[in-house]
């Protein structure tokens, strides 16, 4: 059996790695920092490591379902297209950085894109 | 809806309901602090089924094969037996061997035992009183040869636990240990990195413990604390630090007061905001963060902001429940 996406790129480390990149960026852009300033980052932490889990293909048990659930408060409150758009683009960056392989960055961002629909509540 | 058996007797855990609450409800006298997760005190053991993964999460590997789990995290999953543990598993007795005030609400409490007692400088453990209360408080020195564990406790207005400590608890008093917990420490690795303490009021306790800790092991990278109230008598040790930095010329100390009258020698302000404003980039740092939680929360964040990797940020907020 061939090795899964989230094995190829590091597994456990390699999402702590992303999420130190990841959510200093998130909190860095006044687009979308709003959603993600909850004052408990411990809490806020886990979430980003179950969205690279998730993005990486890794164990997580989540249907399209829960990311409706996760999500649907967000899009009472505005969230939409261009923020989504906002993340994809600091999941690549994130991972560019990290030198992830190009193909696999390629991977990663379908998985995420692929859940668009259901973030977005539509 | 479940329901909980203890011995003969059965009790009912509503939906949304935590086994710590629902026992409370019903009156059974269960020992608890935080019901966030963090002081174990309510730790629980379940006699024939696997506890919910999430009211084990903490736990040692041991305590989760037995079937130990934290009440105040646990919503049930089915029907469930408990058994309460005996204190004594988990508590050992110390004797005071000091009680005197550090400023005008703040005491040291020390309490000796007759062996060695374990733990990191900058740990926490549960102190109890023979009727069950049962708070959390940072140790303040290092592991010695004299087995003691000393405390920074405030008085807090109206605080049950803290008011007993104050004026009720004396000199060769017996009082209830709880092992130690907490993961803000020292460790002693990267002696070159730079280290950041950063405390309100009691929160020099563990601070002071992992400055100690720090310098006996010869860290060499620089070690800067901040400490802050809003007024200066809320302050202590503030001589001793100023010695030690005296001594130790990689060791900064800045006592920092929030209040309208700043004497000489004192920063004005906020004590993060000075905290970041002194420190232009902490990136390679180590950042510790003790006491209110308002101050730790905010500053978590401010530290990675400017550059401070997660897993270098160690952090205690003094929470405090309103029961
Ligand atoms: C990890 C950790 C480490 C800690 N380390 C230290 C330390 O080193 N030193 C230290 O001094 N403290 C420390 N604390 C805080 C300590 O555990 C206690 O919370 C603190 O001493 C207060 O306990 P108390 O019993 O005196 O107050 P409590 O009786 O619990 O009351 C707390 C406050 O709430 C108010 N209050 C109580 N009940 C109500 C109500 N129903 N409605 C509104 N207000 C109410 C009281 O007036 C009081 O001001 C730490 C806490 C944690 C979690
Ligand atoms: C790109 C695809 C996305 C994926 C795969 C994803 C995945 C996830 C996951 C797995 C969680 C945790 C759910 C939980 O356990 O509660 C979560 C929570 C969250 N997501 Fe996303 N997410 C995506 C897009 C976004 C976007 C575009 C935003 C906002 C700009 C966002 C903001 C949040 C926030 C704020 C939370 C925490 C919600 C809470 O506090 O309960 N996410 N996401
Ligand atoms: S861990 Fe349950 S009360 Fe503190």
């Amino acid at each position: 059996m061939s090795a899964t996406l989230y094995e190829r790129i590091g597994g456990e480390p390699a999402v702590d790695a992303a999420v130190n990149i990841f959510y200093r960026k998130v909190l860095n852009d006044h687009r979308i920092n709003r959603f993600f300033d909850n004052t408990d980052m411990d809490k806020q932490l886990a979430k980003q490591k179950a969205f690279f889990t998730m993005a990486f293909g890794g164990p997580n048990n989540y249907t399209g379902q829960d990311m409706r659930n996760a999500h649907a408060n967000l899009v009472k409150t505005g969230l939409n297209e261009d923020h989504f758009n906002a993340v994809m683009e600091h999941l690549g960056a994130t991972l560019t950085e990290l030198n992830v392989p190009g193909d696999l960055i390629a991977e990663a961002a379908a998985i995420a894109e692929s859940t668009r629909n259901d973030v977005l509540g539509k | 809806m479940y329901t909980l058996t203890i011995d003969q007797n059965t009790y009912i855990c509503k939906s949304d309901e935590t086994v710590l609450d629902a026992l409370l409800r019903e009156n059974i006298n269960l020992s608890f602090a935080c019901k966030k997760g963090t002081c174990h005190s309510c730790m629980v053991r379940s006699a024939n089924v696997r506890p919910p993964k999430a009211a084990q999460s903490g736990l040692k590997n041991t305590q989760i094969k037995q079937n130990y789990f934290l009440a105040c995290q646990c919503y049930p999953e089915q029907d469930m037996h408990l058994k309460l543990p005996d204190q004594s598993e988990f508590y050992r007795m110390g004797r005071v061997i000091t009680n005197k005030l550090l400023n005008r609400n703040t005491i040291l409490l020390v309490v000796a035992f007759e062996d060695a007692f374990e733990f990191n400088a900058g740990q926490f453990v549960n102190l109890q009183r023979s009727d069950g209360l049962t708070r959390s408080y940072s140790t303040a020195n290092i592991p010695e040869q004299s087995n003691t564990l000393e405390f920074h406790i405030r008085r807090l207005p109206g605080g049950v636990f803290s008011s007993w400590l104050h004026d009720e608890v004396n000199m060769g008093d017996s009082i209830a240990v709880s092992e130690a917990r907490g993961h803000c420490f020292y460790i002693p690795e990267r002696h070159e990195q730079g280290i950041l303490l950063v405390g309100t009021g009691t929160g020099l306790a563990p601070l002071a413990g992992i400055l100690t800790d720090a310098l006996a092991n010869g860290h060499t990278g620089p070690i800067h604390l901040f400490h802050g109230s809003r007024e200066l008598e809320d302050l202590y040790r503030i001589d001793e630090m100023r010695q030690l930095a005296e001594q130790h010329q990689n060791f900064h100390y800045t006592p920092c007061l929030s209040g309208s009258h700043i004497p000489e020698g004192f920063a004005a302000g906020r004590v993060n905001e000075i905290a970041l404003s002194g420190i232009p980039d902490l990136k390679g740092w180590r950042v510790f963060l003790c006491g209110h939680p308002d101050m730790v929360n905010q500053m978590k964040k401010q530290a990675f902001l400017k550059g401070a990797a997660i897993a270098d940020i160690y952090a205690d907020a003094f929470l405090i429940s309103t029961h």
